[in-house]
């Protein structure tokens, strides 16, 4: 069985983040970033922990819980760290560099309790809402990252994995047929271009300092429902541009702020209406995509009208321009409204948070890494020629197994419907 | 009326069929193999050739398990060859042409050696069934075979139709008859129906064909048998002859396509990708003038020749038309013309792993009627049905195989998860665990397993231990032996001066270090055998994906012990999107190994799913 990792409190900003490994190398992975001796079982003690290269990365609690003894039943330890961002993702990096750790999927802690029979089966109930939400936050996150320029980047990344695995595949599973007989160069070419495409992802990734995470937050709503007036208002200064004619707002207007301890970006977008203006057209579509994606949507409507678009279980529906304030209503004018829709905010959020896009952004980093060392390892066995597909082609099969969560399964059907299209097989 | 008892009685005489009475008569049933005529027990209805590359592990993991068709092929195989040769192990596939008449004698002959399986030739009209359960059939004559299981392997017989350009007749064999109401019968179980086509090339005279102009290609020297039990050939060897479509060919068939059974509209089936019909082939690749075909001899005593790459279902005279245009055939006769038969089958999602009919009890479906196709897809999945109606039957324990124990495991899953979309047939691709279940090594998979169920006989099991101890000492003696680096170094091969000892085992795990390379410097090491030098190899060049692949077999294993409750209610709890409820429900997955196969389902699913069976294995409990 393999040892897992990640984060076990709620992400974001918060005083505290608990990160939990647990498993057989659980102790071993302790010791490895702690540098020392661990604290005694069911005791805590306070430990640096340090990179392999040594740099420093936070001061932290450490507790171990023996196997038999722990949530999950088998041997864990903890860390607590601070509670930002940038500390934890590097922790979680670190630990994915020890081998024979990965990172948990959702639910896995709570699976290997069960599997152990560790769990309190009243606490069953509570824990299928905390997995969807988590499996739902993945999800968005997922469509999130496809949505945006690394989407086309991954899509490219899956055509040529796909296309590399059916070469190899034709010639082993079509060997006496009219197919080439040998596709190195070819898929020598193909593969070489992937690991340098990932390559440069990741160090982009590596370079970044700010760790940028947080929710999105949308705003959303007719044309000339006070959407950037609002948004102005909270932001304290004028971020986008406002005016008595409907469809001012053509692009997705950001800003960054801090809601509660949680970093939001708010979207101002183009209001939802029917056009000829080819511009606000592309502005709608955009509008409507990014507000989709967005953790949760305000919606502003008009007094006794209701949104036009879907409302989703948590969002939140104002009376827009309600200047002379009464229930449910809000000004970015006069600023009615804005306290309890600030609080509303950091509710919903919080509810929100167990779902976190930094733990998926790392999961991401963290498969990059290691599809990338196994397509390395690919391109090496295709020095050997024909005699070793066998093994390219496992390799292979691995990288994309771990490209799995980015770019989706790449299943044997696609491989045969890419060998089928382009070979005329069947003798 | 006459009445009979059998434990188990088996519908069709085909390769699922002969495998499925072979095999639940060894497993100890009173079995009875019913099928139209006992001569065509064993027939080759398609192209004379056995095995290949995904095809041949699924003969060699029957054989590991006391099956017909490897010991059939063997004593049938006019032509061996290995295919990729060049390759890898994990991915060699034998492979031979087989002489139909000795292939269809041994079968019999195989058959006829078993006890307690009774062939007769008879048809089928109903199934005895009360309720949910089926408890054997009854016959034309009005003869009621009572048995506990019931094994369909009937083919292409549901709803079958032979296309020949537009003239088409009923091919099934019974439908027509009123009296028959077993077609009827498999409908009211209320299951998911498809359709499928498939097609055969022009049978061609080979006394007509001009054999000195075409390029031969003969067997491979050192023949590479199917069973474990075979040592070599004993039928005459021969060559197949390599011929090509043309420009002219092409356009003859451009033509026509109007009058093609498949382009004219006539045939709503769908067909394999993998083989296509020559039209398919000319209209979907018109930038190739030329196709490649084998002209495949169907024995020795017989002057017929199988041209594989042709299949066809347009009009005789243009068949005949077309195939003169190829080099050698200039003035070739056509025995039998070529036809596509379109056929209904079952979604193979209605079946557990053990083949029987969810829902049912003592029913089992193997075959081309499971929307396979192909002998060796049809035997292995004989096998494994034909076991388990015997431990239906005989209140055994039910047998099932895993993608991680055989080529037979991922077949049946892939059938019972993911159902079919065209005729299935076995690429060594399908296999995740390709590396680790090798034909080389599939006695080493199968036949302890086969030892437990008592299905092999004293022959094979001594056979077996005798390899098995060989390998076992060879072994030790190689991983008892430790080399420094210096040491390789005067065998000739470049390591690294690393300080790192290495055991023989691991020496030969290096691509380029061969047994006879290390023989010299390890005392013992001559008297090892070359079969088993050979495995050993074989076994080196793979252990470490094999350690690395380690885990994710234990997950499966570990998922396939957890199994979901036939009746489980998924729609009662929170955490699953309606759709995957809808889809779980119809798919009831046996074990959450099944259940994380299917398309959309996440680990956090499963991991719900698996609380939910605790929490009501604990309400059970208390």
């Amino acid at each position: 069985m393999d040892t897992i990792f990640a984060l076990a409190s709620a992400p974001g900003k918060a005083g505290v983040s608990v990160i939990r490994i647990s498993g057989t190398d659980a102790k071993t992975a302790g010791v490895c970033l702690s540098g020392g001796e661990l604290p005694k079982p069911r005791q805590s003690g306070l430990r640096i922990l340090k990179r392999q290269s040594g740099e420093h990365l936070d001061q932290a609690l450490v507790l171990v819980f023996d196997a038999g003894a722990s949530f999950t039943g088998e041997d864990v330890v903890e860390f607590q760290v601070h509670g930002s961002v940038a500390v934890v993702s590097a922790v979680l990096d670190e630990l994915s560099k020890i081998p024979g750790l990965r990172m948990a999927e959702p639910g896995e802690f709570t699976r290997r309790a069960l599997e152990n029979g560790c769990m309190d089966l009243t606490q069953v109930e509570a824990l299928s809402d905390l997995i969807e939400s988590e499996t739902e936050a993945q999800r968005k996150q997922a469509l999130r990252v496809l949505s945006g320029a690394i989407g086309q980047k991954v899509d490219i990344w899956r055509s040529k994995i796909v296309r590399s695995a059916a070469l190899l595949e034709a010639t082993i599973d079509f060997a006496d047929e009219d197919v080439p007989v040998d596709v190195t160069d070819e898929v020598k070419e193909l593969l070489q271009a992937v690991i340098n495409s990932i390559e440069s992802e990741l160090c982009g990734l590596d370079a970044a300092e700010r760790v940028r995470t947080g929710f999105e937050v949308a705003i959303v709503g007719p044309p000339n429902a006070g959407k950037s007036t609002l948004l102005n208002y909270l932001a304290g200064r004028d971020a986008a541009i406002t005016s008595e004619f409907a469809g001012t707002t053509r692009d997705v207007i950001e800003v960054q702020m801090d809601i509660g301890g949680y970093s939001v970006t708010l979207l101002d977008t183009a209001g939802v209406r029917e056009t000829d203006d080819q511009v606000e057209k592309i502005g709608v579509e955009r509008a409507l995509s990014r507000a989709k994606l967005a953790d949760l949507r305000i919606h502003l409507v008009l007094l006794g009208e209701s949104p036009e678009i879907d409302v989703e279980e948590s969002d939140i529906i104002l009376t827009a321009k309600d200047d002379l304030g009464c229930e449910n209503g809000i000004s970015g004018l006069t600023g009615f409204g804005v306290v309890s829709l600030l609080d509303h905010i950091r509710v919903t959020l919080s509810t929100l948070v167990s779902g976190s896009s930094l733990v998926n952004r790392e999961r991401h980093k963290i498969a990059l890494r290691q599809s990338l060392s196994f397509l390395r390892e690919a391109l090496m066995a295709l020095e050997s020629g024909v005699g070793e597909y066998d093994l390219v082609s496992e390799e292979l099969r691995s990288a994309s197994r771990n490209l799995e969560a980015l770019m989706g399964r790449v299943d044997v059907e696609n491989l045969l419907d890419e060998i089928f299209l382009n070979f005329c097989v069947g003798k | 009326m006459k009445h009979q008892e059998f434990d188990v009685v088996v519908i069709g005489a085909g390769h699922a069929g002969a495998e499925a009475a072979s095999a639940a008569a060894r497993y100890g049933a009173k079995t009875a193999l019913v099928t139209l005529k006992s001569t065509d027990l064993g027939t080759m209805s398609c192209n004379p050739a056995i095995g290949g590359l995904g095809k041949g592990h699924l003969v060699r993991e029957i054989d590991a398990l006391g099956g017909l068709m490897g010991l059939a092929a063997d004593r049938a195989g006019i032509q061996f060859r290995l295919l990729n040769r060049r390759k890898g192990p994990a991915v060699q596939g034998p492979r031979a042409q087989a002489d139909r008449e000795i292939f269809r004698q041994s079968v019999q002959e195989l058959v006829s050696e078993i006890g307690n399986l009774h062939v007769k030739s008879a048809e089928v009209v109903d199934l005895i069934q009360t309720g949910s359960v089926f408890s054997g059939v009854v016959l034309k004559d009005g003869t009621r075979i009572v048995a506990k299981s019931v094994v369909l392997t009937s083919g292409t017989f549901l709803n079958g139709i032979v296309h020949i350009g537009d003239v088409s007749h009923s091919g099934g064999r019974m439908g027509d008859d009123a009296s028959n109401r077993l077609a009827d019968r498999i409908r009211e179980l209320d299951l998911k129906f498809g359709r499928l086509k498939t097609g055969t090339p022009p049978r061609l005279d080979g006394s007509t064909i001009d054999w000195g102009l075409l390029e031969m290609q003969p067997g491979d020297e050192d023949p590479t048998m199917f069973s474990f039990l075979s040592k070599r050939p004993t039928a005459r060897q021969i060559s197949c002859g390599i011929t090509h479509t043309n420009p002219k060919t092409h356009e003859i068939i451009g033509k026509n396509l109007s009058l093609s059974a498949m382009y004219g509209g006539h045939i709503d089936g769908v067909g394999p990708r993998y083989c296509p019909s020559i039209e398919d082939k000319v209209v979907r690749f018109s930038d190739k003038d030329s196709h490649q075909v084998f002209l495949e001899p169907e024995g020795l005593n017989t002057t017929t020749v199988y041209p594989n790459g042709i299949s066809t279902s347009l009009p005789v005279s243009v068949q005949e038309d077309y195939v003169k245009t190829l080099r050698g055939l200039e003035s070739v006769r056509i025995v039998q013309p070529g036809y596509a038969i379109e056929y209904d089958y079952i979604d193979p999602r209605a079946l557990t792993s053990h083949l029987s009919v969810k829902g049912f009890d003592g029913l089992y479906f193997a075959g081309q009627i499971n929307g396979t196709t192909g002998y060796e897809e049809a035997g292995a999945q004989g096998l494994v049905a034909g076991l388990n109606a015997a431990a239906n039957a005989l209140g055994k324990d039910p047998v099932a195989f895993s993608r991680v124990d055989s080529y037979i495991g991922v077949m049946i899953d892939d059938l019972t998860t993911r159902g079919v979309t065209e005729p299935y047939r076995m690429f060594t691709s399908r296999a995740e665990f390709r590396l680790a279940i090798r034909v080389d090594n599939a006695d080493q998979r199968l036949t302890p397993i086969g030892r437990d169920l008592g299905i092999l006989n004293q022959q094979r099991l001594q056979a077996f231990d005798e390899k098995m101890e060989k390998l076992e000492s060879a072994e030790n003696l190689l991983s008892g032996t430790v080399f420094t680096p210096n040491q390789v170094c005067d065998l000739g091969v470049n390591v690294k001066l690393d300080g790192v000892k290495r055991s023989g085992m691991q020496l030969l795990s290096f691509k380029d270090i061969e047994f006879d390379l290390i023989k010299p410097a390890i005392p013992g090491a001559d008297l090892v055998d070359l079969e088993i030098s050979g495995q050993l190899k074989k076994q080196a060049t793979y252990a470490s994906y094999i350690e690395r692949q380690k885990r994710d077999v234990a997950a499966i294993k570990k998922d396939m012990e957890v199994s979901i409750p036939a009746d489980f209610d998924y729609s009662n709890f929170s955490g699953l999107s309606n759709e995957l409820v809808a889809k779980l429900s119809e798919a009831r997955p046996e074990n959450l190994a099944q259940m994380s196969r299917l398309e959309g389902i996440t680990p956090a699913a499963t991991a719900l799913v698996l609380a939910k069976i605790r929490q009501a294995e604990k309400r059970g409990l208390g």
